[in-house]
């Protein structure tokens, strides 16, 4: 058995660690609270757009935009968002699985494929398996704007727009309660689900004319979906660290619990162990 | 009066929502007045600054990379940025403004994206104005 002054640095060193689970799960507690609010405040941007292109698609189908229209593809690209930082239980971890798998499947090799990563974790990941990485962006706030990552946004789209690209995947964990994050792939680009969104009957006169208005449109809603896609990770990161800080503090407790126990016991052995040698030695005496 | 229900919208949320007598925008093609009625509309907008009308006041916003749409009673902006003046970092624009400014004299000489450049200076004129500075 452990000594005493053992038991008693292991229980000190696991009650700092708790307090710092638990100041880290409060933490994420509201950021979580914070990124769910911008991800609803984003919502009505993305679904105003939506109806505005899905009116124009459904409206008049003369008007056509290489946005719009599947093409054969010689080269597929992917936008996977991750976390810059860890402990977050299995973020980012269930992402890279269920990606990795997916890539393996889909591409013999890899010429076929590129990767834009969003976050510090994920890109060592990805490099550390030698998978193409086109872009990258780390070091990211906790609670993005639009602005920060307009740059990647706008390379995916024009990529697509120059044809060095035929298709576009998003990898991200949705949201769905902070014990439950799925990893989703979204295919944003081409825009193929469009005109089945035909619900708000309106019929638009165009200035200058539909075609100028995919134009600018189209590149917006693509990149505002990845925005969104991003709000949606931020999200899921602070849920699952939350989640996975709350199970540290809870072991934490039963390791303290367990160690105090056994403290104990080692102090009784040796408060017993002590009498016994007292009254082994006034015994000898007499 | 009849007004129009004007709603301003960014990724990173609602930056103006009110009723207004008049909307002037900048649209790609030109100058675009509304009013309460007009039939719907959708179209591009330019780097400008947006003209919200309400009991002879006029509310500013500055709006870059967006389009507008236009419904009898309802009219939304939707851009990339969008500010009321009281958001607008002054400091931010005056330098964004020098910054392009330099860019477009030296795009003379080097290889620069005189576009971007340009974009820049313009909403950086743009937010200027809106501040009123």
């Amino acid at each position: 058995m452990a000594s005493l002054r053992e038991i008693k640095t292991r229980i000190n060193s696991t009650k700092k660690t708790k307090q710092i689970t638990k100041a880290m799960e409060m933490v994420s507690a509201s950021k979580l609270n914070r990124a769910q609010n911008n991800a609803q405040s984003y919502e009505p941007y993305t679904q105003k757009i939506r109806e505005v292109v899905a009116s124009i698609a459904s409206g008049n189908s003369d008007a056509s935009h290489p946005m719009l229209e599947e093409r054969p593809v010689k080269k597929t690209a992917y936008v996977a968002i991750f976390s810059d930082r860890g402990l977050a239980g299995g973020y980012n971890a269930s992402l890279i699985r269920s990606f990795i798998d997916e890539i393996n499947k889909r591409h013999k090799s890899k010429d076929e494929y590129g990767v834009i990563v969003l976050g510090r974790i994920g890109r060592d990941l990805l490099k550390k398996r030698g998978i193409p990485i086109l872009d990258e962006i780390t070091g990211l706030p906790d609670e993005p704007v639009f602005n920060d990552i307009k740059n990647i946004t706008r390379l995916a789209v024009n990529m697509y727009a120059d044809e060095e690209i035929d298709e576009l995947y998003l990898w991200y964990n949705h949201f769905i309660s902070p014990i439950q994050q799925d990893v989703t792939e979204t295919k944003l680009l081409p825009l193929t689900d469009m005109s089945e969104e035909t619900d708000s009957k309106q019929t638009y006169e165009y200035e200058p004319s539909a075609e100028a208005i995919l134009d600018q449109l189209l590149p917006q809603y693509a990149e505002s979906l990845i925005y969104g896609a991003l709000l949606d990770g931020k999200a899921s990161e602070f849920g699952a660290r939350m989640t996975a800080m709350s199970a540290a503090t809870d072991n934490a407790g039963s390791i303290i619990e367990d160690l105090t126990l056994s403290y104990n016991r080692a102090r009784q052995a040796a408060i017993t162990q002590e009498i016994s040698e007292i009254v082994g030695g006034a015994a000898a005496q007499e | 009066m009849s007004t129009l229900n004007v709603n301003v919208v960014t990724p990173d949320g609602t930056v103006y929502e009110g009723d207004v007598e008049m909307v002037s925008v900048r649209a790609q093609s030109g100058e675009l007045g509304i009013l309460p009625g007009h039939i719907p509309l959708v179209a591009p907008l330019a780097v400008c600054a947006a003209r919200l009308k309400h009991e002879s006041r006029v509310q500013l916003v500055s709006v870059s990379g967006g389009f507008i749409e236009v419904r009898p009673d309802k009219v939304t902006i939707l851009a990339e940025a969008a500010e009321t003046p009281s958001e607008i970092d002054v400091e931010r624009a005056r330098e964004a403004k020098v910054r392009a400014e330099d860019r477009l004299n030296r795009a003379k000489q080097e290889e620069i994206d005189f576009k971007r450049a340009e974009l820049a200076l313009k909403r950086a004129n743009t937010r200027l104005e809106v501040a009123g500075k």
